[in-house]
Parts: C-alpha cells; structure tokens; sequence
C-alpha cells in the first residue's frame, strides 16, 4: 500500500502548526507588531505560485487569462515582500538605537 | 533547470529559515538576525521557483519588472509610513496576501496544466479542494482586511454596524460556500468557481462592519491568522513545502495573538466576532453620576512640582499618547526627570494600542530603552511602591471598575493598578467614556489630578516648568 503525498503534506502542516506554535509564544510581547510584519512579509512567499502562473504564458501568447492573474498576483506579492522586510527591519532597527546610545 | 525533488529541499530550507525569522523575535538582540533570515529564506524560494521552471523567454523579463514594480511600492510605503500608522499599514499588507492568494488560485483553476494539477475541466479533486478554500479564505482575509483597513484609517466609523439577521445571514453564506465547494469538484464549472469567490468577498466584508474599533487589535491579529490559512491552502495545491510551513505558522502566530488580545480584554474570541462591543451604550443615569461627583483638576505647574518631589513615577501610555504625537515630548520629559535622579518606568497594557504591541514599537521610536518598558504582569505591583502614575493617552485599561463592579462590561479585565499610586496624574481632554463606552472611576478618586489638555500639549508644559 502506498501513501499519498497528500498525506505527508499534511504532516508537515500539522506540525508546523506546532512549530508555530512554540516559537510563537517565545516571542516577547513588546516585539508583535514587528511578529505580525515579518508574518506578513513571509506569507508573501504565495508569489512562488504566481510566478509559476507567470511563466505558464507561450511565446506567443505571454499575457493570457490565467498568467494575467499570475503578474497582478506578483506585484501584490512583491509590494508585500518588501514592504514587509522592510519595515520589520525599520523597526527592529529602533530597537537597536537605544541600546548602542546608552552604552 | 533543476529537479522537482532537488526544489523541493530548498523550499525546505527556506521554510526552516522561516521558522528561525519567528525565533529570532524571542529578543530585540536576535531579532535583526531573525529578519534576515527571513529575506534569505524568500529569495532562495523566488530563485529557487524561476530554476525548477527554467523557461527563461520573455515571459521572464516581464516577472522581473512586475516584481520590481511591487517592490519598489512596497520599499516606498515601508520606509514612508508613520509608526502611528502601523496598524492601518499590516491592515492593508493583510489584504494583498489575500488578494495574492485569491489571484493564484483563479491562475491555477484557469491553467491547472502549468501547476500539474491536470487540465481544465478534470482538474484533480483533492486539489479542487485546496484551491477554492484556499481562494475562499484568501478572499475573505483581503475583503475583511480592507474594511479593517477603512476602520483604523477613520475612513469608515469605528462603531459597529450590526442589522438583524446578521448572524444568520453569515452563517447561511458560510454554508452555501461549502455546498458551492462541493458543487464544484462535482461539476468542474467556471461559474461555481467565481461565485465561491464573489460570496467570500462578501463573507470577508459581513464579518468585519460589526466590529467596534476597542476589538481591533483581535481584528488585525485574527486577520493576519486568515492570511496564513489562505497561504497554507495555496501551498496545498502548489504541494509547495515553504508555503505550506509559512502558512501554519502565519495561521498560528495570528490565532496566538488574538488569543493574547481577547485575554487581555477578558473578551471570549466568540463575542468578539459576533461584534457590537464599542457601540455608544452609555446610559443617562451614568451622566447624570458623573456630573454629581467632584474632580480635581490641575496644571502643568502642579503636574511638573508633583514629579519632581517624587522619587518613582510609572508612564501609563495608550493610544491617546499616539494620536497626539506625543512620544517625542513624553521622552523629553521623562529625560528631564531622570535627571533629578527620578526612577522612571513605562507600564504597557496589551490592548494599549491598536494592535498587539504597537505601543512599544512607538516608544522604541522616540528612543525609550527598551528594558525600561514593563508589561502588565510584570508591572503591576509596582504602583503600590510609586509616587506618580502619569496615564496619558490610556484609560479604560487603567479603569478600577474592572475589578470591583461585576457589572461593568468591562469586568475582569486585567487592569494596571493605577490608583494605588500615592498620586495620580490623568492626561485627557474631556471626561468622556473611553472606547468601552463607560466612565473611568479614577477620575474621582481623592488621589487623581486631572489634567485636561492635548497630550503633547499637556506634556511640552509640563517639561517647560520642569527647568
């Protein structure tokens, strides 16, 4: 009898819902907004699909219905990307400059 | 051209690098290193995803100025956007990774070919499945996110809008989207598929307007959870392992904060979604109190000869604080006291901003060491041994009626013991309720100065008659 791959996708689901959940609740309360923008900025690792629907386009036919929908779905994605690591980064940056001036 | 199995691994470890990201934040030390991990982890699974495909035609040049495009949006509004403005911002970033979701899943119905997914019409049931949850969730997530978006902006009013029925009609369109689902992988129709969508949106919308503007750190936070589950849902289809991994840990980390979030405000996370908190319940008898009872109000002078005889003061911030823009002028303040060699602390409720821990990144702005802000719990028995509370921009989070009066709506709500101060100092412009429509005790008490005024206003006072 085989597995299907379903099965071990789900696996991997489940336990990183578990994952998730340990490391979640280590991180400090003063750092959620900085856990939600970083959250954010990876869950816009979607923009592997879209690339993928992207890229399915023909020479001939580069912008067709279904790859259309993959470059709007990039641009969402990218602003997301780096909008997202980059504001984590602004202000986790804040959280450095204090430390230094009080030393 | 690399092999599926060889792209396989790598979207393993840039899911790994992931969870390292979400480490990272246990400490502000660790926590830049974390970030970068997560940009490593991101453009190993981008790099990784144009190598797996290999075709490298036109096509290729259009993906790179699409990304470029975002890109250069999303830098622009990170490094423009105000940290008062915070909320609104991870609002809006929610939305697009609903909206992304929603988009690759209709790529993926239109042309489930490129996805390995089978053809049109026959596409494989399991990930029909995947594909229409993951856009019904994604739909959900951006629609919700925009009109949480429109609430925090004061484009839309904070008050709940409710209308009978309401429930029921979210839970008649709740079902009709699974019989659509089911439907669906029976029929393989276009149409079924759109209308999924179309009802989601609709959802999305339905399941935010009665919502107040006190819940809207759970808002933001369930939203971000949603955002998560929608990606999971796509990482299903696409049997992509780094989306997979992100999802669960997106969906748990947004789930774990709402939790933190309704805890905070001993709210249950039902009556949250079931919505109407916020609204203006305030009754006549309760005005008709307060005007009888008498209170003290002072000035800068008295506020500023206050602090520097005391020798412990605790800042209570809320958003108050954010709206006045008054952090700069707090900072300056507290510098003046410390001077005096006055010990000074910061107290943080978890609702005290608009979401989960957005005061703190406010002070970190305005140069506030860190270890100098203390959360509720670990706070709280420090007002006993303090001379002056300075609440400004705070008060239902500060309100003694959550312990003593069970019939407060707010009863039971862990609150800063603000009055057990030997003085208190009270930053507000009026007397009026806070966002939980009811009228803040402290006001009253013997030990409480009132000091109506602007915050920032109020506080740039206060430093002058520091000198």
């Amino acid at each position: 009898m085989e597995i299907d791959p379903f099965i071990f996708r789900l696996s991997i689901f489940i336990l990183s819902i578990f994952i998730g959940y340990y490391v979640v609740w280590s991180v400090t309360p003063s750092l959620h907004t900085p856990l939600m923008s970083v959250t954010n900025a990876i869950s816009s690792v979607i923009i592997v699909g879209a690339i993928i629907a992207a890229l399915a386009g023909t020479s001939e036919s580069i912008f067709n219905t279904s790859s259309i929908f993959g470059f709007i779905a990039i641009i969402l994605a990218a602003i997301n990307i780096f909008g997202g690591f980059l504001v984590t980064q602004r202000m986790l940056q804040m959280y450095k400059k204090k430390k230094d001036k009080k030393k | 051209m690399i092999s599926a199995n060889l792209a396989a691994i790598f979207y393993l470890v840039s899911g790994i690098l992931f969870i390292l990201a979400l480490r990272g934040l246990s400490s502000p030390d660790t926590s830049r290193q974390g970030n970068y991990f997560g940009i490593a982890g991101m453009i190993i699974a981008i790099v990784v995803t144009f190598l797996s495909i290999g075709n490298f035609s036109t096509s290729l040049v259009y993906v790179v100025i699409f990304l470029v495009i975002g890109g250069a949006i999303g830098a622009f509004i990170a490094f423009k956007i105000p940290m008062t403005a915070m909320p609104e911002l991870v609002a809006g970033f929610h939305s697009l990774v609903g909206l992304a979701a929603v988009f690759v899943a209709i790529a993926a119905f239109l042309n489930p070919a490129a996805f390995n997914l089978g053809n049109v019409g026959d596409i494989k049931l399991a990930s029909l499945i995947e594909m229409s949850i993951g856009a019904a969730v994604g739909a959900i997530t951006f629609s919700g996110s925009i009109i949480a978006f429109l609430k925090l902006r004061g484009i839309m009013s904070g008050a709940p809008i409710t209308f009978s029925g309401q429930h029921i009609l979210n839970l008649i369109l709740g079902i009709g989207i699974f019989v659509l689902i089911f439907y669906l992988c029976k029929t393989q129709s276009t149409n079924i598929f759109w209308t999924v969508i179309v009802i989601s949106f609709l959802v999305g919308i339905l399941l935010i307007i009665p919502i107040g503007g006190a819940d809207m750190p759970v808002v933001i936070s369930m939203l971000n959870s949603y955002s998560g589950w929608a990606a999971a849902g796509i990482g299903f289809t696409l049997e992509n392992t780094a989306l997979i991994i992100t999802g669960a840990l997106v969906g748990s980390s947004g789930a774990i904060l709402s939790y933190i979030m309704c805890k905070a405000m001993n709210r249950s996370f039902v009556s949250v979604i079931l919505g109407g908190f916020g609204a203006d319940n305030s009754t006549e008898d309760k005005k008709d109190k307060k005007d009888q009872k008498p209170v003290k109000s002072g000035n800068a002078e008295d506020a500023a000869f206050l602090m520097k005889n005391a020798s412990s003061v605790i800042i209570v911030p809320g958003y108050g604080m954010a709206v006045a823009q008054a952090q700069h002028a707090l900072r300056e303040m507290v510098d003046k006291l410390k001077k005096n060699d006055i010990k000074v602390t910061y107290a943080i409720h978890p609702v005290a901003g608009r979401m989960p821990g957005h005061m703190n990144v406010l002070l970190a702005e305005a140069n506030v060491p860190y270890d100098e802000v203390f959360e509720l719990e670990d706070i709280n028995n420090d007002f006993a041994n303090s001379d002056v509370a300075f609440v400004i921009g705070a008060n239902d989070v500060t309100n003694p009626v959550a312990k003593t009066d069970p019939k407060s709506p707010i009863f039971g709500m862990p609150v800063l013991d603000v009055e057990k101060c030997k003085s208190v100092l009270f930053v507000k412009r009026s007397l009026s309720p806070g966002y939980a429509g009811i009228d803040n005790e402290l006001f009253y008490k013997d030990n409480t100065l009132m000091l109506f005024a602007d915050a920032k206003k109020m506080t740039e006072d206060i430093v002058k008659n520091l000198d």
